[in-house]
């Protein structure tokens, strides 16, 4: 294990930010951290990049401490390098100054060189000054600058939540494609579901201070630890669930169960991803009846009332084309396809989507 | 998420705060040192109701006026079509460049019969409308115009959007002007001396003349002090919760302008009318009287210059030494007890110079009679009166350079204090300029405090003025009397691009 957090809790004055975070990132590898804003995921960041320091557990890297009680490597030695929300690059500094800044006088020349090359920099940009260059070339410069003096690991602090969305996607693959060549191990904070599933090796999940699953984005995505994370992940149908043998019955009809959750609770909820509800004609096994239809370009959001004892809201992307005969009260079939994951009713709380009758 | 402050720093805000609170410490123990039943004997007298009534008239007169003659000229040139808007906003910022007690010199040499509290209230006004006309003009053109479209589109004309809408947002511009005009008016003394309006400052000048720093001249400081401080209390209350803080980001767009249609020559002939008294007859009878001037006075100019220059120089970097921490703290561990530092500082620079140079004779003779008349306590004096100009110019500096990028320069292997010289302070570079420029051309304009403190045989260009000049030697003050105006020029063309630049 490359990077390697245990037990790390921090406040700021009464205010706990953190609480007993553990985390593990493997050489080489990218990790993202999702959480809403004001989750605590910059502050872990910040933490180990050493500008704040820890009030419980450790930080060590390779081995080697970098912060434990009453030890703290200073930012400075930590060879971790940080790429902040804004970039923050020297104003007063040309592009070339701002990566050659870490880099001993020898070779700089070089290596500036090299780094430029391997984030897409154009080479004529060496002598601009970062208010002369666009948000997503600054993005670039930022990390160039946080790779050249080769840091073991590299941090990510939001790098692309500033850009508009066709730069982002634009920088984010420019980034990606850097970090990979470069091999170095990268941990990247986002708000954004889509950039932590797409962007590495692992996703770990930040709730208000704490990191209660982490691991493959496969695993994140398909067998979230609880119904808030499989909503964090994604949008999500919840349907209640009778549990019979080799799976559950709901509204739906019976589904298989991938993963259950519940505890062994009595009652229970059948998680499921829309993309796993499909339309069809034959409304006689299980139908719905179309509550709204919101067009927006190639899609279109249909909100669906399921029929039966328990109606239940789902709301299906489909593309526009398939939408046309759909009217409001039109009655529909839906069937599934995959399994679902089983979660205690009672924790499914707010998420929960059965309708009153 | 704010770190606290090192204790370090914290150590060397609160000695600093301390030392700048020698003034107040020295009101506070000159009233427990006489006692209130001497002190209602030296001050109910009818004397000191006469200085009372003059010095409470000049407030209620002036301060009304300045905010009149400085919201109407900055309204006239940032939101009319007024001919000639861009040689106006100069013009009515021009009369910073003069010193008062340089324009009072000059208004007496053409109406010498200029006396009294009339004489008082035009020569004072007239020198310091700009205190006002300066933030009503940032404020001006920091708004958002969208909130006078909105105005609009709701049905308002333009007389009540003037009213309801922009009047309101110039609230803090015009307090504050307000309130740095009150506190010049309370500490002003050549433009008063002058012309023979006795105010509670020039009194006590009179006083140490006579009995140096007795209790009579301590017993009329001790009301003064108390004027500032009431000064200070209705602008605060008035000010509510509202903060002074830079007026929004850059507005978009510039704001439609008004037409002034056939009100235009009225206003024409309005701010030429201000410009003429404020600076051009002020600075005709100046450059009348050089003429006559001997050129043997040169040498005495040259001498007059380096003092002064020395003087102001050693000002401007004890005011850079001492307002840069706080600046520091303020900025970057803003807290509660910064605050209330920052609250310190503030109500230290607020005494008159008057009252800061009595303290310092006072507590130089007292406790270190080496630094009596020394360059030293002049510093002192000049770091205590003209600290907000470097305090506001370094925080604004400051906030500029965000400590993301230290700590960018960290995470690249530069030890805190290497990335601080490498990125902070090359950053911060032009704003230590411009607060050591503000003040040194401060210190260099400085009368009161110069003229008590200032070691014996030091020629400032502002003291051989004054000698000069309540002398009746009219020639023999104008060489001076024009290098102030000239050193004057450089700052208030600063503070007008910081005014202008800020916001767009």
């Amino acid at each position: 294990m490359n990077l390697h957090i245990n037990g790390v809790s921090k406040s700021f004055g009464a205010t706990p930010v953190l609480s007993n975070i553990n985390l593990d990132v493997a050489q080489g590898s990218r990790t993202a951290i999702v959480g809403s804003s004001g989750c605590g995921k910059t502050t872990l960041l910040r933490l180990i990049a050493g500008f704040i320091k820890p009030d419980r557990g450790e930080i060590s890297l390779d081995g080697r401490v970098l912060s434990a009680p009453g030890r703290d490597v200073p930012a400075h030695r930590r060879g971790i390098g940080y790429v902040a929300q804004d970039g923050a690059l020297f104003p007063h500094l040309t592009v070339a100054a701002n990566i050659g800044f870490g880099l001993p006088r020898t070779g700089r020349a070089q290596r500036v060189l090299e780094v430029m090359e391997l984030t897409s920099l154009n080479a004529t940009l060496a002598t601009r000054y970062p208010h002369q260059l666009s948000g997503g070339q600054q993005q670039r410069v930022a990390l160039a600058r946080a790779l050249a003096p080769r840091p073991e690991v590299v941090l990510l602090d939001e790098p692309f939540s500033a850009l508009d969305t066709g730069l982002r996607e634009q920088t984010r693959a420019a980034v990606i494609t850097a970090l990979e060549r470069s091999g170095t191990t990268t941990v990247l904070v986002t708000h954004d579901r889509e950039e932590a599933l797409s962007f590495g090796d692992g996703v770990a999940v930040m709730i208000r201070g704490s990191l209660p699953q982490s691991g493959s984005p496969e695993s994140v995505f398909g067998n979230p630890a609880s119904v808030e994370i499989a909503a964090l992940m994604g949008s999500v149908v919840l349907l209640p669930a009778v549990q019979v043998e080799h799976g559950v019955d709901s509204v739906l009809g019976r589904i298989s169960v991938r993963h259950d959750r519940s505890g062994g609770a009595e009652s229970v909820v059948a998680m499921v991803r829309p993309s796993q509800v499909s339309l069809t004609a034959d409304h006689s096994h299980c139908g719905a009846s179309v509550v709204g239809v919101r067009h927006i370009g190639p899609t279109a959001v249909v909100a669906l009332r399921t029929q039966g004892q328990h109606p239940t809201a789902i709301s299906l992307t489909l593309p526009s084309h398939h939408t046309q005969s759909l009217h409001v009260g039109a009655v529909v079939g839906l069937t599934l396809d995959g399994g679902a994951v089983l979660y205690p009713a009672s924790a499914a709380g707010r998420y929960f989507t059965e309708l009153e009758n | 998420m704010t770190t606290p402050p090192s204790r370090a720093l914290l150590i060397i805000v609160v000695v600093l705060v301390v030392g700048m609170l020698i003034p107040v410490g020295y009101v506070i123990e000159a009233t427990a040192r006489i006692g209130i039943p001497e002190l209602a004997a030296l001050l109910l007298r009818a004397r000191v109701g006469e200085l009372l009534s003059n010095t409470v008239l000049i407030l209620l007169l002036g301060v009304p006026i300045t905010i009149v003659l400085g919201v109407g000229s900055a309204w006239l040139v940032e939101r009319t079509d007024l001919p000639g808007r861009r040689f106006f906003s100069i013009v009515s910022v021009a009369p910073l460049a003069i010193p008062a007690f340089v324009s009072s010199y000059g208004w007496a040499s053409v109406v010498p019969s200029i006396q009294g509290l009339g004489g008082g209230l035009l020569v004072a006004t007239l020198a310091y409308y700009p205190l006002v006309y300066l933030p009503a003009l940032a404020t001006l053109r920091g708004l958002n115009p969208s909130l006078e479209e909105s105005a609009r589109s709701l049905g308002l004309t333009e007389r009540a959007i003037l009213l309801k809408v922009v009047i309101p947002q110039l609230r803090l511009a015009i307090l504050g002007g307000g309130l740095i005009v009150a506190l010049h008016l309370l500490a002003e003394y050549g433009a008063f001396a002058f012309i023979r309006f006795d105010t509670f400052t020039t009194a006590i000048v009179v006083a140490y003349q006579t009995t140096f720093a007795g209790s009579s001249a301590a017993s009329l400081g001790i009301v003064l002090a108390l004027l500032s401080v009431i000064v200070l209390g209705m602008e605060a209350t008035a000010r509510g919760r509202a903060r002074y803080a830079y007026v929004g980001s850059a507005s978009a767009r510039p704001a439609e302008l008004v037409k002034l249609g056939k009100l235009a020559p009225l206003a024409i002939l309005a701010l030429s009318a201000i410009g003429t008294l404020a600076t051009v007859v002020p600075m005709t009878s100046v450059i009348r009287w050089s003429l006559a001037t001997t050129p043997d006075l040169l040498d005495d100019l040259w001498r007059a210059l380096i003092d002064t220059s020395l003087l102001s120089l050693s000002g401007a970097l004890g005011a850079i030494v001492v307002a840069l921490p706080v600046a520091w703290l303020a900025t970057r561990h803003p807290s509660r007890l910064s605050r209330v530092l920052e609250g310190g500082y503030s109500i230290a620079s607020s005494l008159p110079a008057i009252i800061v140079a009595l303290a310092l004779v006072t507590v130089t003779l007292n406790v270190a009679p080496g630094l009596y008349q020394t360059t030293a306590t002049v510093t002192a004096a000049y770091i205590i009166i003209f600290l907000p100009r470097a305090l506001v110019t370094l925080r604004a500096g400051l906030a500029q350079v965000p400590e993301s990028l230290e700590e960018a320069a960290q995470a690249l292997g530069k030890p805190p204090f290497i990335a601080r010289m490498r990125v902070t302070i090359p950053l911060l570079f032009p704003a230590i300029a411009a607060a050591g420029a503000l003040v040194a051309l401060g210190a260099a304009n400085e009368l009161t405090a110069t003229l008590l403190l200032a070691p014996t045989g030091t020629r400032t260009l502002a003291t051989q003025f004054w000698s000069a000049a309540s002398s009746v030697d009219y020639p023999g003050a104008a060489p001076y009397a024009i290098s102030l105006v000239l050193l004057s020029i450089p700052a208030v063309a600063l503070l007008f691009a910081q005014t202008r630049g800020k916001t767009r």
